[in-house]
C-alpha cells in the first residue's frame, strides 16, 4: 500500500488534506509552513507549483502564486523544497500543478526528480484523462500516485474512468467554479461523492469552498477527507502582511480545523 | 470536460442543420453586409506591376471580421438554451461584435477586458456599454487579452449551466479552433470566388495578421489545398524580439499548453507565460491558434513579424495611398506587403486581409505621433 493510500486507513473522525503554494511567502517560510503542517497533523500535504496563469484558481490562490513567483519559486525549486522536508514529515506529499511547467521541464525529468524528492502523488490540474496516459504510466513506474479531479458536471462514464485510472485518492470538487473559501459547503458535494462511491473504492477527498471546522465535520459525514486550500493560503497571506509568525499561524489554523483546539 | 463535450456535440449538430446555416447566412447578407468587397489597390502598388487586392472585412458590420464568429457562436448559444454570454476581448472588436449579436438576439452579455486594453480602447468600451453589455475590468496578470481569457474561463466554469463562452479567436480547447475557423471561413470562400472573377486565376500569396489567428484561418481555409498559393501570417514584433517585448510566437515560442490548447507559446524556462507587447491590443497574446502551429509544422504556411514602428508606417501608408484606415492589427499585414512589394515579381497576385478598420485606433495613433513630435522638438531645442 502506498503512503498515500495508507493515509486514509483506518477511517478516522477527521481527515484533512491541506494545500499551500510552494515558496509563499518566500522559500524559508514556505519550508517552515510545510513542517508546521506536518506537526499540526495534516493527513495529506498538497504542495502547489506557482504558475503565471492559474485559470482554475480564485483570487486567494492567484495571489499566492504571484507572491511565490515574485520570490523566485518554480517547479524545480518546489521539488527541491519537498526533498528538503521529506524526511521530517510523515504525511504523504502531493504535487499540485498546471501542466505547462511540467512540459517545459520535460515529463521524464519531472517524474525522475519527483521520485528522488520523495513525492507520493501528482495532480496535473489541466491535463485531461484522455491526454494523461504517458504521464500516468511514467509516474506509476516510479511508484507515484496520479490523482484525478472530478466535478459535479463530470459524467458517470468519466467518473468510472477516473476511478479506474486514478491512484491514492480521488479529488472531488464540491461545486462548479474556481477555488476559494465559502460560507457553506455546496449542496452539489454530497451527491457527487455518492456517485463516486458507486464506481470506486478509492478514498474521496472533497475540496473547494471549505474553510471552517464545521465544514470539515460536515464533509467527514460522507467523504474520506476535506481539502482546505484558499482559507489556509489566506492565513499565510494575513500573517505575512502583519509581520506575524507565519508557520505558527498555519499550525494553529490546522489544529482549529481538525477540532483539536478552540479558536 | 463536460462543458466542452456539450459544446462539441451542439456545434457538430448545428453545422449540418440547414435551418441553422440558413439563419446565419441570412444574417451575413442582410445584417453584416456580406459579401465584403475585394478591392484592388492601384496607387499603393505604384509601378511594381503587382496586383494587390484587399479583402474588405473592415466594411463588415461593427468594423471587423469578428462579427462572423460572434454571430455564429451566439446563434449556437441560443440553440443550446443559454441566455447569458461571456466573452473576452483584447482590442475590443470581439467584445463589440459579441455585444452586438447579443443585442440582436436578446441575450445577456458580459465582456472581460484587461485594464490596460480598456485604457487604450476606451471608445470600444463605450460602444459595448451602449449595446447593453457589462464590461468587466481585469486587473490580474498582465491586464491584457490573456488575462481576460483567464477571467472569462473562470466565469464560464462557475456558471456553465446558464452561460455560453464566446471565444473570439481560433484558440482554446476543441471545438473552438475548428468552430471559429469554420465561422470565419466565409472570408476565404468569398475571396476565392472574387479573385477568380477579378484576376481570372488563384492568387500567388495571401497575407493576414495573426494574433490568435482567426482572420488568417478564415482567409487561408478555402486555399489550403491549393498548394501553389503561399500563405503568410504576420505576427506582432512589438518593440523587437526580446523576452516580453513582442508577441511573435514563431520567433521565440516553444510548445506548451495554455487555455486548454497545446500550441506554440511564449514562455520562460520554468514554463511560466511571458508578458507580451504590441501596439495593437488584438495581437497581444502569448500563444497562437493550434491550427497555425500545425500548418507551419507541415510547411504549408509561413510566418513573419512586423514591429510597432513598421505597423504604424503601414497604417499611414495605406491611409495616404488608398484612403483606407486599417486597424492596427491589420496594419501589420499591410506593413508586411508594403515592405515586400518591391521584391515581388510583376504580375504577382496578392490578397491582404484588411481584417478591421482603424477608427478605434485613431486616438492611439494620434497620441504616439504627438509623443514622437514632442520628443523630436525636444531634441532640437
Amino acid at each position: 500500500m502506498s503512503r498515500l493510500a495508507s493515509a486514509f486507513t483506518p477511517a478516522g473522525p477527521t481527515r484533512l488534506v491541506t494545500y499551500v503554494t510552494a515558496g509563499d511567502p518566500d522559500r524559508a517560510r514556505s519550508r517552515d509552513v510545510l513542517l508546521a503542517l506536518g506537526r499540526a497533523g495534516a493527513d495529506v500535504i498538497e504542495v502547489g507549483v506557482p504558475f503565471s496563469d492559474p485559470i482554475a484558481d480564485g483570487p486567494a490562490i492567484q495571489r499566492a502564486s504571484e507572491r511565490a513567483l515574485a520570490a523566485g519559486s518554480t517547479l524545480a525549486t518546489t521539488l527541491d523544497l519537498v526533498r528538503e522536508v521529506r524526511e521530517q514529515i510523515a504525511a504523504p506529499i502531493v504535487i499540485f500543478t498546471y501542466v505547462n511547467p511540467v512540459m517545459r521541464m520535460g515529463p521524464d525529468t519531472f517524474v525522475a526528480r519527483a521520485a528522488e524528492a520523495g513525492v507520493d502523488g501528482v495532480l496535473l490540474l489541466d491535463l485531461p484523462i484522455e491526454e494523461a496516459s504517458a504521464m500516468r504510466q511514467a509516474l506509476d513506474a516510479r511508484g507515484i500516485d496520479v490523482i484525478f479531479l472530478v466535478s459535479p458536471t463530470t459524467t458517470d462514464a468519466r467518473l468510472a474512468e477516473a476511478a479506474r485510472l486514478g491512484r491514492g485518492f480521488l479529488y472531488a470538487i464540491s461545486r462548479l467554479g474556481v477555488t476559494g473559501a465559502r460560507d457553506a459547503v455546496a449542496t452539489s458535494a454530497q451527491p457527487l461523492v455518492e456517485r463516486l462511491r458507486r464506481v470506486s473504492h478509492l478514498p474521496v477527498a472533497l475540496g473547494f469552498g471549505i474553510s471552517r471546522p464545521e465544514h470539515v465535520r460536515e464533509v467527514m459525514g460522507y467523504a474520506d477527507a476535506a481539502v482546505v486550500g484558499s482559507a489556509l493560503v489566506e492565513v499565510i497571506a494575513d500573517a505575512a502582511a502583519k509581520g506575524a509568525d507565519v508557520p505558527a499561524a498555519v499550525e494553529a489554523f490546522v489544529l482549529w480545523l481538525k477540532g483539536a483546539v478552540r479558536a | 470536460m463536460a462543458p466542452v463535450d456539450e459544446l462539441t456535440t451542439a456545434y457538430l449538430s448545428a453545422r449540418h442543420d440547414p435551418a441553422f446555416r440558413k439563419e446565419l447566412r441570412d444574417l451575413f447578407t442582410n445584417y453584416v453586409g456580406r459579401p465584403t468587397p475585394l478591392y484592388e489597390a492601384h496607387r499603393a502598388t505604384q509601378s511594381t506591376g503587382v496586383r494587390l487586392f484587399f479583402k474588405r472585412e473592415d466594411l463588415a458590420h461593427t468594423g471587423a471580421h469578428k462579427i462572423n464568429n460572434a454571430l455564429g457562436q451566439t446563434l449556437l448559444a441560443r440553440r443550446m438554451g443559454k441566455r447569458r454570454i461571456v466573452a473576452e476581448t483584447g482590442a475590443g472588436q470581439h467584445g463589440v461584435a459579441t455585444a452586438t449579436a447579443c443585442a440582436l438576439l436578446g441575450l445577456e452579455c458580459v465582456v472581460y477586458m484587461g485594464a490596460e486594453d480598456m485604457a487604450r480602447q476606451a471608445l470600444n468600451v463605450f460602444r459595448m456599454r451602449l449595446l447593453g453589455a457589462t464590461v468587466t475590468q481585469v486587473d490580474s496578470g498582465s491586464r491584457t487579452l490573456k488575462d481576460a481569457i483567464n477571467e472569462a474561463m473562470r466565469d464560464w466554469v462557475a456558471n456553465v449551466e446558464s452561460t455560453y463562452y464566446s471565444l473570439g479567436s481560433a484558440l482554446g480547447p476543441h471545438p473552438y479552433p475548428l468552430m471559429v475557423r469554420e465561422f470565419q471561413s466565409v472570408i476565404g470562400q468569398e475571396a476565392r470566388d472574387q479573385i477568380l472573377e477579378a484576376a481570372g486565376r488563384l492568387p500567388d500569396l495571401l497575407v493576414a495578421c495573426v494574433g490568435g489567428g482567426s482572420n488568417a484561418m478564415g482567409l487561408f481555409d478555402a486555399f489550403i489545398d491549393d498548394k501553389a498559393v503561399r500563405l503568410m501570417g504576420v505576427e506582432a514584433g512589438g518593440r523587437g524580439i526580446t523576452p516580453g517585448g513582442h508577441a511573435a510566437r514563431f520567433a521565440g515560442g516553444r510548445a506548451g499548453v495554455l487555455h486548454g490548447t497545446r500550441s506554440l507559446l511564449l514562455q520562460d524556462d520554468d514554463g511560466n507565460i511571458l508578458p507580451t507587447h504590441s501596439v495593437s491590443a488584438g495581437l497581444d497574446y502569448p500563444s497562437i491558434g493550434p491550427e497555425h502551429a500545425w500548418l507551419a509544422s507541415i510547411g504549408r504556411s509561413e510566418y513573419d513579424w512586423i514591429d510597432d514602428d513598421a505597423a504604424l508606417q503601414g497604417f499611414e501608408w495605406l491611409a495616404r495611398a488608398e484612403g483606407l484606415l486599417p486597424a492596427l492589427e491589420s496594419s501589420h499585414a499591410v506593413a508586411w506587403i508594403q515592405r515586400e512589394l518591391p521584391r515581388l515579381a510583376p504580375g504577382t497576385v496578392v490578397i491582404v486581409n484588411l481584417s478591421g478598420r482603424g477608427d478605434k485606433d485613431v486616438e492611439t495613433v494620434r497620441a504616439i505621433l504627438a509623443e514622437r513630435e514632442s520628443i523630436a522638438a525636444g531634441g532640437r531645442a
